[in-house]
């Protein structure tokens, strides 16, 4: 990729985010409360010291399974919730200081958009396809009128979105169309970080490939960086330059998407990346999946985890004594790739 | 229609189904003339978009149809018995027993003021001839054939104390409890973590195999069906246009939207600009005009007479296309 300014976009250093659970907080157990000494609550480890870099027109994959704070992360970077502690720079800009809940009026806010899971259900159901994507433009760029409704028209060009269905509302528009309505408004503030939640999860395979060859093209003619979370890792292995793979709040593995999949190093990866459904045209007969790793058990819990032990064991197929006694910390395995395993 | 080998004995035969929709805004013509066999100890894949029909299907065969959805033609015979002319009593008997399904969503499925452990005892006690004092036991061994960690205890939870895989193999368990002669798949794996998933539809694929038993697995995962199943039924609009053992599907598709399909399917060694789009979208099946094929308003092959009745072209063994222009 072709990095113009020295540094990276994006610069998160050790960043974390704990959520307090648990604890009796109904209100006659408040009441009583005062009797007992104050035990501190149980605390989720949503995502755990992460520190990772994007450069600029870079596509960063993120992946991981259900629950290991993917989606935590990205609401942390997009500043909808405010890291425990950690940092997150955007150009130089040091963005952790402000509030989540200030943010929305904060001049940073265009500079990092999202793309939702679900373009129907991100959608507002009362705004027309020319409302929803004028609306981050009215509220950020402070344009308005005739200047607004030639840009409006510019981006559903750019999208490949008629402009004759800029009229219609969401119920409207087929699946693929109100995904083009989605990017359209994320892109309507000129970001220059994009960040994509699984954008294809809800489009059928001919759709979804014109609209990942419409992020891509994107990509190239707005000089965007993006941050791709998916589960499809088929489609990460498309899109993105670099993954990072995620368990349990921590990040196991990264590295350049084609190093990742090629020779995955930690036993999650491997695990993650033997179970593609693949085809064999070679005629590999169905006995020869034995040979797959496949994952036994339930992730650990993320409340209060013990910081000795790794994230992945009881899970794992190698599991150690020494895995159980010291957490591997991210280490560089190679030029570009970082592993948490003693073993890899 | 196909030589089938000598061995195989058809689980199920759905022969010339069609199904319509009665809506405010006309009739939907939504399968027509859908044809396909399942043999004993099969795993057949129903693939396709959204809209092509795959699980209005499965809900046909199961008599679980919405009630605006009439079948209008058809046979779906099970070991001699034609589903679609039983009673609603007779089904019923049928289902749960020799029929089974597992639904798209586990936690939508499963009743969630149940505990799980009591929703497999149910189906034994329906079904299975358990009485209510064995059947708690006969859950339990249910749950360690779904490989369930600490079976005794997760009997005793709800549904919303178990994580989405774990649910799925209640799922599991729930449908092949009383050892179904056929399983109806539809979707099992969406929304589960691709890990899970592998592990989901390995325990499927062995738990069918040990009983023998005919599947039918729905899905819009080409790869995944071609892992999974021996053969892979394409469907479009309604329409079945290809069913073929899955690796001859992969290497040699002959209907031209099976082979727009796969050229849209992302794999190991396709680049993002190798991907193809299929051009134009489902065709509105409310129309009284709809030619013969339905895929002939985005197809690029079309000839004049794809508004004929369309033929059925044997091209390989179990390998059957239904296109006048086939590749």
């Amino acid at each position: 990729m072709t990095v113009a300014t020295p540094g990276p976009l994006l610069d998160v250093a050790e960043l974390a985010k704990r959520f307090t659970v648990g604890g009796k907080q109904g209100l006659l157990a408040r009441a009583t409360s005062f009797r007992k000494p104050v035990a501190p609550l149980p605390q989720l480890h949503a995502v755990d010291e992460v520190s990772f870099t994007i450069a600029r027109g870079e596509t960063v994959g993120l992946v991981g399974e259900s629950g290991c704070g993917k989606s935590t992360l990205v609401r942390l970077i997009n500043r909808l919730l405010d890291p425990t502690s950690g940092s997150i720079r955007l150009g130089g800009a040091e963005l952790a200081d402000f509030k989540a809940r200030d943010f929305a009026g904060n001049p940073h806010r265009a500079r990092i958009q999202m793309v939702f899971q679900d373009a129907g259900d991100s959608l507002n159901p009362r705004y027309t396809a020319a409302d929803a994507i004028a609306d981050p433009v009215r509220r950020l760029k402070k344009m308005s009128g005739a200047q607004l409704a030639a840009r409006v028209e510019e981006l559903a060009d750019m999208t490949g979105l008629p402009r004759e269905l800029l009229s219609r509302f969401p119920h409207q528009l087929s699946g693929g169309q109100k995904a083009r309505v989605g990017i359209a408004r994320a892109i309507a503030v000129e970001p220059e970080l994009l960040i994509l939640d699984e954008p294809t999860a809800a489009l059928d395979v001919s759709v979804q490939v014109v609209i990942l060859q419409l992020l891509q093209q994107l990509k190239r003619e707005l000089g965007m960086s993006y941050l791709f979370v998916s589960h499809d890792l088929n489609v990460v292995r498309l899109l993105c330059d670099r993954v990072l793979v995620m368990y349990l709040g921590k990040v196991v593995e990264q590295g350049p998407a084609a190093e990742v999949f090629a020779d995955p190093r930690h036993p999650y990866t491997k695990a993650l990346i033997s179970a593609i459904p693949q085809v064999d045209l070679e005629g590999a007969e169905p006995e020869q999946r034995a040979g797959r790793l496949r994952l036994g058990g339930e992730p650990r819990s993320p409340i209060d985890p013990d910081p000795t032990v790794c994230r992945f064991y009881g899970r794992c197929p190698k599991g150690t004594p020494r895995c159980a006694e010291e957490m591997p910390l991210l280490h560089p395995a190679g030029t570009a790739r970082q592993v948490a395993c003693h073993f890899a | 229609m196909t030589a089938v080998p000598a061995l195989s004995v058809p689980a199920l035969s759905v022969e010339n189904l069609s199904v319509e929709f009665r809506t405010r805004s006309g009739v939907v013509k939504v399968l027509e003339h859908v044809g396909f066999s399942v043999d004993k100890g099969e795993t057949v894949a129903l693939v396709g978009e959204s809209g092509s029909g795959k699980s209005v299907t499965a809900f046909a065969v199961m008599g679980i149809l919405d009630a605006a959805g009439k079948v209008t033609s058809g046979r779906a015979l099970f070991g001699g018995t034609d589903l679609l002319a039983l009673s609603e009593h007779d089904l019923a008997e049928q289902r749960g027993r020799e029929l089974s399904m597992i639904f798209q969503n586990p936690r939508t499925a499963l009743n969630p003021i149940r505990r799980v452990g009591r929703q497999i005892a149910d189906v034994l006690v329906r079904h299975g001839g358990a009485t209510r004092n064995d059947a708690p036991r006969a859950a339990i061994e249910m749950l360690k054939r779904v490989r369930i960690p600490d079976p005794e205890r997760r009997a005793e939870a709800y549904p919303f104390e178990l994580s989405g895989g774990m649910c799925q193999r209640i799922m599991i368990a729930i449908a092949l409890a009383c050892r179904p002669a056929l399983l109806i798949a539809d979707e099992p794996t969406t929304g589960l973590d691709v890990t899970t998933q592998a592990v989901i539809m390995d325990l499927i694929g062995e738990l069918a195999g040990e009983a023998g038993m005919a599947t039918i697995f729905i899905t819009h995962d080409l790869a995944l069906a071609a892992e999974y199943c021996d053969r892979i039924v394409v469907m479009h609009a309604g329409h079945i246009v290809e069913a073929a053992p899955g690796r001859d599907l992969f290497a040699h598709p002959r209907h031209p939207y099976s082979a727009k399909l796969l050229a849209a399917t992302p794999g190991e060694t396709v680049a993002l600009e190798d991907l193809a789009s299929i051009p134009g979208g489902l065709p509105d099946l409310r129309r009284s005009d709809l030619p013969a094929c339905r895929y002939s308003d985005r197809c690029e092959r079309r000839l004049e007479q794809c508004i004929q009745p369309l033929p059925q072209h044997t091209v390989g063994e179990r390998h059957v296309v239904a296109c006048w222009n086939p590749l």
